[in-house]
């Protein structure tokens, strides 16, 4: 689960990580209200303005802006709450802004350069084991600074047995070049984040920039918190910080249902069981010359309900000229799939596009001859080839 | 021959009693499988299906033998339920499981690395020796003993090419689904060499999925050591880069963790990849042929 980064500093800074101090607020007279109470709390001078949405570049989208008083804080927010905001991870329709973080000042001047650093932990899945991945080439994209200077990305992995040891947060200290206060302190922030992750059951913390201030602290000015879904039921307090009206309405929706989906670009929507054959039904349909709708994965009980909620899902989506279903029967019996196909069509009405059900494993034929009989504009088929011969036909 | 379950196995269910467990259980002993038993904490003693169940897996061990165990126990008793098989001295661990915790199998890997077994899964569909033994949920009808061993991330994308094998008149020698989680105890690579060494597999199909550099990993290895054909399918040439397509671990990180980067060292490895998931069966007809 992703989540912002204001409820990601939140976190951190329970656990005693060092962030960036910041108010969040929805409207630009809450704007300015946040800001003086940041003043109270910290003495900014200076507020920087955070869109809240999740996606990174927010800077580069003119997300984040730096507002020298209390005035320019309203005026920027106002510019920024509701914005349709456009970075290299929202596309090209980016994403509305409703929230921004109020953020104290942190690069204020002092008695030595600011200087910053990138830091994430996460799973070397080789090894089955957490890494400290950290570089002293902070505020820049990690990617690029991969694919440019390798040697300036190094690792750290923790052994589950004993974590994070000591010497480890020091040698990531000493390899960020730090000495003195700057030193003690992250060594102190290294220890916090790993602990930070290993007790919310994350999935990813990135924290870019990490920045060492001109008096020698280090702060968290940024926080990509996600959360591993599958281990929520230990932390039922962090259920509340999902943010649907980030999500897409449609994966939403599917999620009420107990269905995977995810939503694409193209023209043939596909409805499957399973994530792996759901994901080369995809690829079927790009080699037969069309283009993947979605991924839908109805998981193991395909039945009337969980059909018809696919049907309404996919046909929103305007772009979709056919639904190709795709049913591998183990557990799931064809001729129970095929009824809930017949049902939800009946139920759904006015289906206008083309819908190919190939049903394949238990009782397949009988689930075939259902399809047949039915009279609905629904072609069968038994074998994958015969399914991609039809949407080959059809698009 | 075959690998990981035969007939001989002694078979026992953790998660006996529930649901999930005793309707699979029931499934497995219709197939034939040599289930010897099962364990639920709390219901030791009783009979179940017509078998003992256990309160421990130690006491299974010692009473009844069992050597091989598959997990339905709920996500949040998983990793406990995979470290109790493995203390108690089981040498195959089968965990049909979805939804464990990431950080829970990081302590579990740790764990099993003392310990003298091997785990398949989580979150999989099981493994199958045609005719002799079905461990886990995967629909028996489609198998057919044969010669060919087949290694897969997902469930019913094995079946389909389960399903393909068995309509060439193939069959198979042992099927092993590994799962679709970051973390599993069995990589494609381990997989492929325990079909590597067995003497009635002719020919092996390892189909992979985005996310992860596992299929790489048996890629580089067969390159040097394959002794037999082998066809391979990546699914998720079509899924975008940063979504989680399903599976945990199915989601592409970097460029060289797609479908298509995948496909191409696989190919330069000596591999016959398939573009499309419905000539599975069809091409490896045609390798064992050459």
């Amino acid at each position: 689960m992703n989540i912002h980064e204001y409820q990601g500093k939140s976190i951190l800074k329970s656990f005693g990580v060092a962030i960036q101090e910041g108010v969040v607020a929805s409207t630009p007279e809450k704007a300015v209200l946040a800001a003086k109470e940041l003043q109270k709390q910290t003495g900014t001078e200076w507020w920087v303005v955070k869109a809240q949405i999740h996606a990174g570049g927010r800077g580069k989208g003119g997300g984040v802006k730096l507002a020298k008083s209390i005035n320019e804080v309203k005026e920027i927010s106002k510019q920024i709450i509701g914005m349709q905001l456009v970075t290299h991870q929202t596309g090209p329709q980016g994403k509305k802004v409703k929230k921004v973080l109020i953020a104290q000042d942190v690069y204020y001047p002092g008695e030595s350069e600011t200087s910053e650093f990138y830091m994430s932990v996460l799973l070397n899945r080789q090894t089955g084991r957490n890494i400290i991945m950290y570089s002293t080439e902070g505020g820049m994209d990690i990617e690029t600074v991969a694919a440019e200077t390798p040697h300036l990305i190094f690792k750290e992995e923790i052994d589950p047995r004993v974590g994070l040891q000591a010497f480890q947060a020091r040698k990531i200290a000493f390899n960020l070049g730090l000495n003195g206060k700057a030193f003690k302190e992250m060594v102190k922030f290294v220890s916090a984040l790993y602990n930070a992750y290993d007790n919310t059951d994350s999935s990813l913390f990135e924290i870019n920039p990490v920045l060492k201030t001109s008096d020698n602290k280090i702060l968290a000015v940024d926080a990509k918190v996600n959360l591993d879904d599958n281990a929520l039921f230990r932390h039922r307090d962090y259920l509340e910080l999902r943010d649907l009206a980030e999500e897409d309405p449609a994966e939403v929706e599917a999620s009420k249902f107990d269905l995977n989906f995810v939503k694409l670009d193209g023209n043939v929507g596909c409805m499957v069981n399973g994530a792996g054959l759901a994901m080369a039904t995809m690829d079927i349909i790009k080699l037969s010359g069309g283009d993947p709708a979605n991924f839908l994965d109805v998981g193991g009980t395909a039945n009337a309900e969980t059909v018809e909620a696919g049907f309404r899902i996919i046909l929103k989506d305007p772009n979709v000229k056919a639904i190709l279903i795709n049913i591998f029967g183990g557990i799931v019996r064809c001729d129970r799939v095929a009824q809930g196909v017949v049902d939800a069509y009946h139920s759904v009405g006015n289906i206008s596009i083309p819908v190919i059900v190939r049903l394949q494993g238990t009782n397949a034929q009988e689930g075939k001859e259902l399809i047949d009989k039915s009279g609905l504009k629904v072609y069968s088929a038994i074998t994958l080839q015969e399914a991609a011969d039809r949407v080959k036909e059809l698009v | 021959m075959s690998v990981l379950v035969n007939k001989n196995s002694k078979i026992i269910i953790q998660g006996f009693t529930g649901s999930e467990g005793s309707f699979h259980a029931s499934q497995m002993i219709e197939y034939g499988t040599n289930v010897v038993g099962g364990v639920t904490p709390g219901k030791g003693g009783q009979q179940h299906l017509d078998k003992p169940v256990f309160n421990t897996v130690e006491d299974a061990v010692k009473k009844v033998q069992a050597d091989t165990s598959v997990i339905f126990v709920p996500p949040a008793f998983a990793a406990d339920a995979i470290m109790e098989a493995a203390d108690a001295g089981i040498k195959v661990i089968i965990a049909i499981t979805e939804g464990i915790p990431t950080s829970d199998m990081v302590k579990v890997k740790e764990f099993l690395k003392t310990k003298d077994c091997r785990l398949v899964g989580p979150n999989c569909p099981g493994v199958i020796t045609p005719e002799e033994a079905k461990v886990g949920i995967m629909p028996g009808f489609i198998h057919k003993k044969g010669s060919i061993g087949i290694v897969s991330r997902s469930g019913t994308l094995t079946y389909e090419a389960v399903d393909q094998i068995t309509k060439a008149g193939l069959g198979q020698t042992t099927c092993i689904g590994i799962g679709g989680d970051p973390i599993i105890g069995t990589t494609t690579l381990d997989a492929i060499k325990l079909l590597m060494e067995d003497d009635e597999t002719k020919g092996i199909i390892m189909i992979g999925e985005i996310g992860g550099n596992m299929e790489a990993d048996a890629a580089n290895w067969i390159k040097e050591n394959g002794t037999k054909p082998v066809v391979g399918f990546i699914a998720g040439q079509t899924a975008p880069k940063g979504r989680r397509m399903g599976h945990a671990g199915a989601i592409i990180g970097g460029s060289d963790d797609t479908a298509a980067a995948k496909m191409k060292i696989m190919r330069e490895c000596g591999i016959h990849v398939v573009e499309s998931p419905a000539d599975i069966g069809k091409r490896m007809v045609e390798v064992l042929k050459k």
